[in-house]
């Protein structure tokens, strides 16, 4: 997790190495803030929870569903966003789309 | 109690994870199909480690069974056949709530064997159920009023009387749901534990844990609760959690920050209040966007002894002595090397990944899966680590597996894979040991591999 700094080594040198040696992680956090400048302030914060929390939400709007069944070339079908806080449901469903909640008939291949 | 702890010690010694040769034994599953519903979600042997399950994500469990030992020819013990399998749990939409409930099997227990039927715990993400596994081998034939096909005889041609009799017949392997446990869960169901008093179990969603009784479907009993007031305030959620071996009264849970609360349900009804905190100071000064994320545990395990716990977090897996709350007493790294990859482990979603691990029989050898279809050994006597990877080309029956080796930065030596190379789409997320034999069972995305050690 820390460092590799030999121990016994003094404040000062410690705080040399370190600046040589740069963290790996950090390396990649300013990899990660320079792909995605508008990233939350709160590292792993509530953000990626809520997301978790709200797992297996799937948001239905007839309106939406009719127009698409209708097929209305000019709507626009907004995508999903780059930004990872963004939680809500990405994509207008289309009849194809409609998960037939079929239970699985088919025995697990474990078992073939 | 010192001559307990010295026996243990001598049988510790033989078993060590790399004194072992690792062979292949069987693999299971399709060969080259990438369904969905196949993918493995759970492993689990029972306690005898006759019988192996195994759950997927389209809400199916299959049991295998261990054949007897051919006593003549023991160049192997014997290999796993399916017994039974059956579908546990069927996919659901709560129009309520318009959430959508996925089948797909989280975690499977094995409660002890009390009689001829085994009996196991199987959950999804809001339902458990009990399922017993019985068999059958006789059937009675012989009927006054039916015939032997079912249909019912004409009552007035019955002549002459008889009395039923048990034939045998083709062992028959029926599964039947039992118990369902079912809403009592507002969040995703993660852990099942069943309790040493063989009566209660626990299940854990991400905010709550409650308690059960096995023979009760229409009460649980909430003994822990994290949910703030104000899901604004969200700032951790349960990741796991495991009843204590031994000690009834004890159960921990994990969380997405890393710590560990140990709990006494004699102290309250409701256990929020931990008794004991597991934490690993960390040096503020290395924090970064990733800690919290590659902090959180992604499974916890009492060994069998109940006197340690593993914990597994995205990068290492950690040993803690119950008696000890500020640091683990061995970490034990999986592949460090990835800490140079994390910006797009997090961009592909990996970085969320969640490894499960486990211990051998006698708490001496720890295992733990990663990418490329690698999984990890650490001998805790010996310190020494071994990577072995679950691959259709070792598969000859007892091949010794070769150890594999990832390069990490500079010059790569033959056989050894670059970091680069690695496939993060084949990951091992669960194995499991057998309780008393070094038998271990792999679960690749969809394909099952049983490696057994070298036999004489």
């Amino acid at each position: 997790m820390s460092a590799e700094v030999p121990e016994g080594a003094s404040a000062e040198e410690q705080k040399e190495m370190e600046d040589k040696v740069t963290s790996p992680e950090k390396a990649e956090e300013a990899k990660l803030k320079a792909r995605y400048p508008h990233l939350g302030q709160k590292p792993g914060g509530s953000d990626f929870l809520r997301k978790r929390l709200q797992k297996g939400q799937k948001y239905f709007d007839s309106g939406d569903y009719n127009m698409a069944k209708a097929k209305m070339k000019n709507k626009q079908l907004p995508t999903a966003a780059p930004d990872k806080t963004e939680v809500t449901g990405d994509h207008i469903p289309t009849p194809q789309d409609l998960p037939q909640r079929k239970p699985s008939l088919v025995t697990s291949k474990l078992a073939g | 109690m010192f001559l307990k702890f010295s026996l243990r010690s001598v049988f510790n010694g033989a078993g060590g994870g790399n004194d072992i040769q690792w062979c292949f034994s069987q693999v299971k599953g399709a060969v080259d199909d990438d369904v969905a519903e196949d993918i493995i979600s759970t492993v689990e042997f029972n306690h005898s480690g006759e019988l192996l399950a195994t759950g997927d994500k389209g809400g199916r469990v299959v049991i295998f069974q261990q054949e007897q030992e051919n006593k003549i020819q023991s160049h192997s013990r014997g290999e796993y056949n399916v017994y039974s399998t059956f579908q546990s749990h069927e996919p659901e939409f709560d129009y309520l709530k318009s959430l959508e409930i996925e089948e797909k099997i989280n975690k499977i227990r094995w409660l002890p064997q009390k009689n001829a039927a085994q009996f196991l715990l199987s959950t999804n993400d809001k339902t458990i159920k009990l399922w017993k596994i019985s068999e059958r081998d006789k059937r009675p034939e012989g009927y006054n009023l039916k015939e032997e096909d079912g249909r019912y005889r004409d009552p007035t041609t019955v002549t002459t009387l008889r009395v039923p009799v048990f034939r045998p017949m083709d062992l028959m392997v029926e599964a039947s749901p039992r118990r369902i446990f079912a809403n009592a869960h507002t969040y995703h169901i993660n852990s099942i534990s069943i309790n040493s008093d063989y009566e209660t179990y626990l299940s854990a969603d991400d905010l709550r844990i409650n308690l059960w009784h096995l023979e009760i479907t229409d009460r649980s009993f909430n003994i822990v609760d994290i949910k703030p007031a104000n899901m604004e305030e969200l700032t951790e959620v349960i990741t796991a959690a495991e009843f204590h071996p031994n000690s009834c009264n004890t159960f921990v849970y994990s969380s997405s920050k890393g710590t560990i609360r140990l709990c006494d349900m004699r102290a309250s009804a409701l256990c929020d209040r931990h008794s004991k905190l597991f934490e690993e100071p960390e040096d503020p000064s290395n924090r970064s966007f990733f800690s919290e994320i590659i902090s959180s545990i992604s499974d916890v395990k009492f060994s069998h002894s109940g006197r340690y716990m593993m914990t597994r977090d995205y990068l290492s897996v950690k040993i803690w002595d119950l008696n000890m709350e500020n640091r683990p007493v061995e970490t034990y790294q999986v592949h460090e090397y990835l800490r140079s990859k994390l910006c797009s482990l997090y961009e592909n979603d990996c970085i969320f990944d969640k490894f499960e691990c486990c211990w051998n029989g006698s708490d001496s050898v720890v295992m733990t899966g990663s990418y490329n279809n690698f999984f990890r050994m650490f001998d805790r006597n010996t310190k020494r680590d071994i990577t072995l990877e679950a691959s259709r080309e070792n598969n000859k029956p007892r091949t010794v597996l070769k150890p594999r080796k990832v390069c990490a930065s500079g010059k790569r030596k033959k056989d050894e894979i670059s970091v680069d190379s690695l496939d993060f789409n084949k990951k091992i997320l669960h194995t499991a040991w057998h309780p008393k034999e070094n038998i271990i069972a792999v679960a690749t995305t969809n394909n099952l591999y049983i490696f057994q050690d070298k036999v004489n």
